[in-house]
């Protein structure tokens, strides 16, 4: 062995045994629990079922529904004049016995009076990857452009910027069960600060938002709750690489008579290239692990609108007990976010070439 | 050489006796973390016992309530279990099942067991496994002043409010304008609240969580006709206005944007605070199937990993007694769970300033269904109820439920009820 | 290090501009800073008046019925400060421990000649996916069955770590997302530092901790501060895997005022009681933590 493999190994060995023994031997004992019965607590012998866990996961199907018709043939209407269908699971279970574990997941019409509805054996897990990949795709511009911006703020150097970039970071030190229960409040329908703001600020043309209550907003809502107690440690890491830009450019572009915006343009952002792949890829991992804030602020609700894929492996793991469930939520997500990693990767690398 | 070696060993038993005899033997038991007054009241208790006898010393350990049922099931996973520990009741019969705790007929006094109140006995399948000092009781909170303006009847015990006396005040109360919202039933809570709080009154309703006589069909209870009735109520309430989808808060009542509340008697004191003489207490309406309230709040338990189980007898034994039992309610204002007891402490005593709640958890208290799948039960009509005030379908989303629960049940063998 | 962008002093706009700064500053203070004021501000009310003020602006305002009770209680209801020094014993031994083990693996990955070691960095990047609190469950049935060697006046073995400092230690140490992070700082750093040094006959440990490490501040310094904030925050494995008062932090002792009777003064004392020494040492330090990440010319 020579002395390079030595060192290496040796140096290595100490963050080997961790991330072996915390990390990849769990992780393989989830493996191994997905394809079993395995439960929290149970006194029965844990039993294998092969990939019956992951049947349940992802099984998809689709049927079409006929409209309702009245003894003349004539299509029923519900009190909304909509066309009325039957129910699904009711339908499903006397006409359709070999889908009868199945559920709606969603819907949508089909020629003139029919419509197709897409079934899944587990719709909530569907919803719940929908709502996580949203959230991502809506937190992470946030969160980022937030912190950049309040770090842009603080580089201005004014008396003072300590302070504020305390206030600034503060949310990220504050326990996130309070700063959810604190949120929630502020999101009251009817009484909430923010709508009452909203409302102050247009002159009451703006109808209250029914943030936690509506489906349109629910996951908006965590949004922006999530990006204002996040923001503050992108901040810190946005400024240390605004601060490791040489001065010396920004004095020639203002030489050469650049404006604000060019500077910002062609020197301050290449210049934070690095710093903000990194804060990229941090927000990214936070986003797709969102749990918390959503357990505290709507549980899943309104009607799976907030649910998430780690909310939804802990509600089945921990809250009813089937941990063989939630250990198969778990590396299904695993494999999800890899391969949307490889994706990408091999999106770029074809883009650089 | 025998006979020497015979000798030592006796003389090596007499030494670890009599050290016996001279340091008590540690016993730890765990108790959910609370409030100062009845962590105190829990001490005082345990210090009585040690000091009631000297073989053992009981050593009290807390954890915090918010995480308790997490943390002890950890525990119970990882073998690390105590002696004896609380347990909220309905987390008692998957406890049993699992073979953790011991059974208390015969291994408890008979009598002192006999004595506690349904609510204070955690059973399954037909033993009794826990022993509950305190329970409390849901009710009806509005003030005097409200049902006089309002010119309602002021319900009681034996004749309270019907539904449609009930729509009709909810009515009343909506028309004097004073009020955001008419009523509350907390609507916002999600977890052990709802079905806590909610499947009683769907039990007035004449459905149920699970069939009791089985505990292994759900269907044709939890969504059975009245099951269905009861859920579309519920979604009435909200679009008729006369709750708040989603208070943000429990405390609309005392703030005054709610005129009526349902909530548990912890609230009282608060409640007593804000409108002294005012508060009217009331029992819940009868939806037609009789008042029903939820039963069964923290209980103690022997462990099978006990090493001392004479210790864990004695303290089952020095706790269940009248005595302690009416110790805690004094100090706590909690329920008592036995007359003897409620005989002992001023406000539950006959005539007491909170007679009432004892009487309502008395006679319509009903526990949560008590089989180990009770965890799948709970979080599948949390989940179908929350859904139903949000606008789903109520037979789609009862059926739902139903079908998460029996297939748990199936997956579980029963949970040690026989299959059908 | 002068400022990054000049505020030129004959620029006329200079004082409207500063101004307009500041204004913006102020409301996104205001912004930042709400809950916590509704928080620090509800920590000195009674329950009633918490919410009665709840849905105006009073909540944010220490005003009407105010004292210091809800603190009385916390410090009566619950032992603090021995929660206190749980959380700060747990996260400085992890922060350390975690820079060590970290930049370790991560410049024996840049820097030493071995086999396999490509491959190691990728499934190191893969491992950052995996969720740890989707792993809860068989980590507690492993850390529940491993062996210790422990101290009761005299060396003892122990079958478990279950209410331990270690279990709150130990298994966060090894991080994938700090290795990432150490890698790729490390891969910026010129070879020809350590060639000097390897000419000189310095072994790659002493290059290590001589030459890359001390020009490693910035990220020395956000790996401290993340992980800092992961352990002071971190809940589950806390609740999973420690029964025991004695070495409980303080995250979890929050949990003990929810329940049926939720008291929300006290969860608000015990909250700002939680917030404010963290919001100290930051104010406190964080001059140094910006200086440290710039000073080294962290390339942006």
């Amino acid at each position: 062995m020579n002395i390079s493999t030595k060192y290496g190994i040796g140096m290595g060995s100490p963050a080997f045994i961790g991330l072996g023994l915390f990390l990849l031997i769990p992780f393989i004992m989830a493996i191994f629990m997905s394809f079993t019965n395995s439960r929290l607590l149970s006194p029965n012998a844990t039993e294998f079922v092969g990939i019956d866990n992951y049947a349940q996961l992802l099984s998809v199907n689709y049927i079409v529904l006929n409209a309702e018709r009245n003894d003349e043939g004539l299509i029923k209407l519900d009190k909304d004049g909509d066309i009325k269908y039957p129910r699904v699971r009711r339908h499903l279970k006397s006409n359709y016995p070999e889908l009868r574990s199945y559920y709606e997941l969603t819907s949508f019409s089909w020629g003139e009076n029919d419509k197709v509805v897409i079934l899944a054996r587990d719709p909530i897990f569907w919803k719940s990857l929908y709502n996580t990949i949203a959230f991502a795709l809506m937190v992470i511009p946030l969160q980022c452009g937030l912190a950049l911006g309040l770090a842009l703020l603080i580089n201005r150097k004014l008396k003072g910027t300590n302070f504020f970039r305390t206030l600034y970071f503060a949310p990220v030190v504050t326990s996130m069960v309070v700063v959810a229960i604190v949120w929630t409040f502020l999101y009251h329908k009817d009484f909430g600060l923010i709508n009452q703001y909203i409302n102050t600020l247009t002159f009451g043309l703006v109808d209250n938002i029914n943030w936690l209550g509506d489906e349109r907003w629910s996951m908006k809502a965590i949004v922006i709750m999530s990006a204002w107690q996040g923001a503050g440690v992108q901040m810190l890491i946005f400024l240390a690489g605004l601060q490791g830009i040489p001065v010396d450019r920004y004095e020639a572009a203002s030489i050469d008579g650049a404006n604000e915006w060019q500077k910002f343009r062609y020197i301050t952002l290449p210049g934070l290239k690095h710093t903000i792949t990194f804060v990229m890829i941090s927000t990214t991992i936070a986003a797709f692990g969102l749990f918390v804030q959503v357990d505290v602020m709507t549980g899943g609700g309104p009607l799976d609108s907030t649910s998430t894929v780690m909310l939804h492996a802990i509600n089945k793991g921990f809250n009813e007990q089937d941990t063989a469930y939630g250990s198969t939520i778990t590396v299904m997500y695993f494999i999800i976010i890899l391969s949307i990693a490889l994706l990408q990767k091999m999106y770029f690398s074809k883009k650089e070439a | 050489m025998q006979k020497l070696t015979c000798s030592v060993s006796a003389l090596t038993l007499g030494i670890i006796s009599a050290t016996a005899m001279a340091a008590p033997q540690e016993v730890t038991i765990w108790r959910h973390q609370t409030g100062e007054a009845e962590m105190k009241a829990s001490q005082d208790m345990v210090n009585r016992f040690n000091a009631s006898q000297d073989q053992w010393t009981i050593v009290q350990e807390s954890i915090p309530e918010g995480t308790y049922t997490q943390t002890v099931t950890a525990a119970a996973k990882a073998g690390q279990l105590p002696c004896i520990l609380d347990l909220d009741q309905p987390l008692v019969p998957n406890f049993a099942w699992n073979e953790f705790l011991r059974p208390l007929d015969g291994f408890m006094d008979d009598e002192l067991l006999a004595q506690i109140n349904t609510s204070g006995k955690g059973t399954y399948n037909g033993k009794v496994y826990s022993v509950g000092q305190f329970d409390v009781a849901l009710s009806l909170f509005t003030t005097k002043s409200l049902l006089k303006e309002i010119g309602a009847r002021t319900p009681t015990v034996d004749k309270p409010w019907t539904k449609d006396e009930f729509m009709a005040v909810l009515e009343k109360i909506k028309a004097t304008g004073k009020f955001p919202y008419a009523f509350d039933i907390e609507a916002g809570n999600t977890g052990e609240w709802v079905p806590y709080a909610w499947s009683p009154m769907m039990i007035s309703w004449g459905a149920d969580l699970i069939d009791r006589t089985n505990y292994v069909e759900s269907d044709g209870t939890l969504n059975s006709d009245q099951a269905i009735e009861f859920a579309e109520w519920m979604r009435s309430l909200v679009t008729d206005g006369y709750i708040d989808r989603r208070p943000s808060d429990s405390d609309g009542f005392p703030a005054g944007r709610v005129g009526l509340q349902y909530t548990g008697s912890w609230a009282v004191g608060r409640f007593d605070e804000k409108f002294g003489d005012d508060l009217a207490i009331l029992p819940v309406p009868d939806f037609g199937n009789g008042p029903s309230i939820g039963g069964g709040s923290w209980h103690w338990a022997a462990t099978t990993a006990c090493k001392t189980p004479d210790a864990a007898a004695a303290f089952l034994n020095h706790l269940a007694s009248a005595q302690e039992i009416a110790n805690i309610s004094v100090a706590t204002s909690l329920i008592p769970t036995s007359d003897k007891a409620a005989a002992l402490t001023p406000h539950y005593q006959n005539g007491g300033k909170w007679r009432g709640f004892y009487e309502f958890s008395g006679q319509y208290a009903q526990l949560r269904p008590e089989t180990p799948a009770y965890a799948v039960i709970s979080s599948s009509f949390d989940k179908a109820m929350h859904d139903v005030l949000d606008g789903k379908d109520p037979v789609e989303a009862l059926d739902i439920a139903v079908d998460n629960i029996e297939a748990s049940i199936e997956r579980n063998n029963g949970y040690g009820f026989p299959m059908k | 290090m002068s400022s990054a962008i000049v505020l030129n002093t004959v620029d006329p706009y200079a004082t409207p501009k500063k101004v307009l700064t500041y204004a913006v500053m102020l409301i996104l203070a205001y912004i930042f800073i709400f809950p916590l004021l509704f928080m620090f501000s509800s920590a000195l009310k009674p329950q009633a008046q918490i919410f009665e003020d709840l849905y105006s602006i009073a909540a944010v305002l220490p005003t009407g019925d105010i004292s210091l009770d809800n603190y009385v209680s916390v410090f009566e209801s619950s032992r603090i400060g021995l929660y206190f020094f749980n959380s700060f014993f747990i996260t400085t031994t992890t922060v350390v421990l975690s820079l060590l083990v970290n930049s370790m693996l991560a410049y024996s990955l840049v820097r030493l000649e071995w086999k396999g070691r490509g491959f190691i960095l990728t499934f190191i990047i893969a491992l950052m996916i995996i969720p740890l609190d989707g792993i809860a469950i068989p980590l507690l049935m492993l850390v529940s069955h491993l062996p210790w060697i422990g101290w009761d006046s005299g060396l003892v073995l122990e079958t478990t770590w279950l209410n331990t400092y270690h279990v709150q230690i130990l298994p966060l140490i090894a991080n994938p997302f700090f290795i990432f992070l150490f890698v790729s700082f490390f891969k910026d750093i010129p070879k020809e530092f350590d060639e000097a040094a390897a000419i000189d006959g310095a072994t790659p440990f002493q290059i290590y901790w001589r030459i890359i490490l001390p020009m490693s501040k910035p990220v020395i310094a956000t790996v401290a501060i993340l992980q800092f904030l992961g352990g002071w925050n971190q809940y589950l494995f806390p609740v999973l895997f420690t029964q025991s008062e004695g070495v409980r932090p303080v995250m979890l002792g929050i949990q003990q005022f929810f329940g049926n009777n939720t008291e929300w003064g006290e969860v608000m004392a015990y909250a700002s009681l939680i917030t404010l020494p963290v919001l100290l040492v930051f104010l406190i330090f964080q001059r140094q933590f910006v200086q440290s990440m710039a000073g080294a010319g962290i390339k942006g």
